[in-house]
């Protein structure tokens, strides 16, 4: 593989000896075990780039299903030079260890978020799955870490409550969670809190600089910009809490966040 | 006698502190009611169904007497009155007729109460009537069917959709599944009501209802006759309607339910003096209908490290026991949780998992211990995976675990495949047949790293306990020493659901569970 011109760099995937191309898969088919399914297998095999295949493990699950471990020579080649580095996330992922760092060494104090589901929406899972110690996809939510404080408002907030425990509290994030979408109820609710926000902080430079962060979630934001909204994030569905406390940080302590990609 | 070489002494020490620890919060439970309790008195005494938006008449009658009279009478007295006194057929249409403001309720004197005492004490017996004979069912079906032997494995199923539940679970059953878990969707714990009927759409598991719990259980008896061995079934009572879930249970043969004396506190938020009140109830509940409680403390090794917390475990698993007893469970429906979780990237890693899974076993002798696998170290390397769980199995069979919940290899990844739940029943499969009774022959070097740690983690659990005891559970709570989570007794939700009984209030169900906490308590639990 040693590169005819600067310009391109061909690559197999590697078993024991380089270019042997080879790799394994494991699948299941909805078919009985039986050589039938095997030959089925070798076809699946074949036609994502595997020749020649091996049916190396094969196994019937219950009478409808068949696993199947495949060894195989894959055929395709990768030309590693025209792949450029991807851009990363515009803020790094970070651990707990190092959230609770962050806000300890630039904020000498806890981080406080306040988050509600607003109007007339009892959805809380978006917003319970964010701040709740029980969490969401296996990631702790973000009352474990113990540099942030958590005011969970729960369901059918009134934006008014809402401004009023944000100031009460000295909110540096405020998260609000919209799930239903009858009537773009979760847009008007969210411009509305924007709109409250911004008229109750009028000299706010920006967000941490004399007013709080606000973050949006919900499943159904994919058509607007946070700017349309006049909040500062918006998060969609499968949003972890690592993710929201990293933008976090980010966000409101960019001396701790910014530059150190992972 | 002690494999670990545990001191009698300590161990009763530290049941006496357990106790000394439960003893103001069961107090408060005798001397309080919340909503769900009233709720689930209605839902045993047979009110069922919902309003055309889904919220349980249940809600709406408790509700109505709350507003008109409170509940720190129970609402039993009000709502039986109101049945005797007033042109309503039933439950039912009382309840509709209170949600449309249309009745008044009162608080009966004399001979009325009298006669509402006797109306509604005979409703809670009926129902308690149907739960006895759902366990008798039980009694029977495993004489008949068949029970497995220990350890049983249990499986999961979390599909949001109750129609592809069943398959799943039937499907899991015949793979080897001695129980079938329901996880519930995201977030039902915190909701003040019970849903209602067949459900198809979940966060992330299947909504909890009477009618889920009705097809589920139909789906299974249905297999287990097939198999010839009685597959358990399981779900939660976990949450804000911990005492209405608990009885719907009964009502419908569950066979194991979630059941833990601080989960919902500490991982939900849930007000801490609603979550005892309602638990006391709901064990009461289960005691009766001979479910095994699963407890939750498998979850403080997800958020606090699985080494320094191990001391943590065995504090809840103490006081889940003293609350169970207090309730009236016997100590074969203590399912006491508990996990393997240490960071495999710890030397010794193995012998720490073997010292804490071997002390639960001897503290608890006779509970049928629930062994949690890993979770926490579960990452994108499924080999890895496959290896931990391996690990995991052997620890169970080595420390005679009662039910082990079954690692998936891809736990860090997504929600089981089909294949990944087979090749995790080939694992456990591989190590029982492999290990054999090797529980008989793993006997830890007296004085050795084993027992010494075992020995430690008590003597902590000691200190804490009486921590515990000088400070008082809830303050203790509040000051983070379970999952490392801060919660007030003042703080979470569903406090405005609780109330300080008056003089003269009138619960029949809770009058006949109190009344014979021990019918059952030394008889012969099938768990």
């Amino acid at each position: 593989m040693t590169a005819d011109s600067a310009s391109t760099q061909i690559i197999r995937p590697y078993g024991d000896t380089t270019g042997d191309g080879m790799v394994q898969v494991s699948f299941t088919l909805p078919v009985p075990h039986g050589l039938r399914a095997q030959a089925a297998a070798l076809h699946l095999a074949a036609a994502m780039g595997l020749e020649p295949a091996s049916v190396v493990h094969a196994k019937p699950m219950g009478p409808d299903f068949t696993f199947f471990i495949v060894y195989g020579r894959v055929r395709h080649l990768i030309d590693y030079a025209r792949i450029p580095e991807p851009p990363g996330r515009a803020y790094p992922l970070l651990t707990a260890a190092e959230i609770n760092l962050a806000v300890r060494a630039a904020l000498g104090r806890r981080l406080v978020v306040v988050g509600a589901c607003i109007g007339t929406d009892a959805h809380t899972v978006g917003i319970d799955a964010i701040l709740n110690v029980k969490g969401f996809a296996g990631e702790k939510g973000l009352e474990y870490y113990r540099e942030i404080q958590v005011v969970n408002m729960g369901a059918q907030v009134a934006v008014e409550e809402l401004l009023a425990r944000a100031r009460a509290e000295g909110a540096d994030a405020v998260l609000v969670s919209q799930v239903v979408t009858q009537r773009n109820a979760h847009l008007d609710n969210t411009r509305r809190m924007a709109a409250a926000f911004a008229a109750a902080y009028p000299d706010a430079a920006g967000p941490g600089r004399g007013r709080p962060l606000l973050v949006a979630g919900g499943p159904r934001f994919d058509t607007v910009t946070a700017a349309d909204l006049g909040v500062d994030k918006i998060f969609g569905r499968g949003t972890t809490p690592a993710e929201v406390a990293s933008y976090l940080v980010h966000a409101l302590l960019p001396a701790a966040g910014a530059g150190e990609g992972r | 006698m002690s494999k670990l070489g545990l001191d009698p002494a300590t161990a009763a020490r530290a049941r006496r502190l357990a106790a000394r620890a439960a003893e103001p919060i069961i107090e408060m439970a005798r001397t309080h009611t919340t909503m769900s309790v009233e709720r689930a008195l209605l839902r045993l005494a047979g009110l069922s169904g919902a309003d055309p938006g889904g919220m349980p008449w249940v809600n709406h009658l408790a509700e109505a007497v709350r507003a008109q009279v409170g509940i720190e009478h129970g609402v039993a007295l009000p709502v039986w009155d109101a049945l005797l006194t007033g042109p309503h057929g039933g439950l039912r249409e009382l309840a509709e007729a209170a949600a449309a403001g249309r009745v008044v309720f009162r608080l009966p004197e004399g001979a009325d109460a009298a006669a509402a005492r006797r109306a509604a004490g005979r409703a809670a017996e009926a129902g308690l009537a149907r739960i006895d004979a759902r366990r008798a069912e039980r009694d029977r079906l495993l004489r008949e069917v068949g029970d497995p032997p220990h350890p049983w494995i249990y499986l999961i199923v979390a599909t949001g959709d109750i129609h592809e539940d069943i398959p799943q679970a039937q499907a899991a059953a015949r793979e080897g599944a001695d129980v079938v878990a329901v996880i519930r969707s995201t977030g039902q714990s915190l909701l003040d009501y019970v849903p209602e009927g067949a459900t198809r759409e979940g966060y992330a598991g299947t909504y909890a209802t009477q009618e889920n719990f009705r097809l589920m259980r139909a789906a299974l008896d249905e297999v287990s006759a097939e198999l010839g061995r009685y597959v358990r079934l399981t779900n939660y009572a976990s949450g804000l309607c911990m005492p209405e879930i608990a009885t719907l249970a009964g009502l419908e043969r569950l066979d194991m339910m979630l059941n833990d004396c601080m989960y919902g506190i500490v991982f939900r938020d849930i007000n801490p003096r609603r979550t005892f009140i309602d638990q006391r109830f709901s064990r009461q509940i289960h005691a009766r209908a001979g479910i095994v409680i699963n407890t939750g403390e498998d979850n403080y090794l997800t958020t606090a490290d699985a080494v320094e917390a191990a001391h943590t475990v065995i504090v809840s698993q103490l006081l889940n026991e003293r609350f169970a007893h207090e309730a009236g469970l016997a100590d074969a429906q203590l399912g006491l949780g508990h996990a393997f979780e240490i960071d495999p990237a710890l030397p010794d890693s193995f012998r720490l998992e073997l010292a804490h899974a071997q002390l639960v076993r001897e503290l608890f002798p006779h509970a049928p211990l629930k062994y949690m696998p890993p979770t926490r170290h579960m990452g994108g390397n499924v080999f890895a995976g496959y290896l931990l769980d391996a690990f995991f199995n052997l620890a169970g069979m080595m420390t005679g675990q009662s039910i082990i919940l079954i690692g998936m290899m891809t736990e860090g990844i997504h929600t089981p495949w089909l294949a990944d739940r087979d090749l995790a029943l080939e694992n456990v499969r591989y190590v029982r047949a492999a290990a054999g009774r090797l529980a008989e022959d793993f006997a830890p070097r007296p004085d050795g790293f084993i027992a010494q740690r075992a020995r430690r983690v008590l003597a902590e659990s000691v200190e804490l306990l009486e921590r515990i005891c000088d400070d008082g559970l809830l303050h203790a709570i509040a000051d983070g020493t379970f999952g490392v989570t801060c919660r007030p007794p003042d703080g979470g939700r569903g406090l405005d659901g609780v109330a300080e009984r008056a003089d003269g209030y009138y619960n029949p169900a809770i009058e006949l569970l109190d009344g014979r906490p021990s019918a059952h308590h030394d008889a012969e639990v099938p768990a």
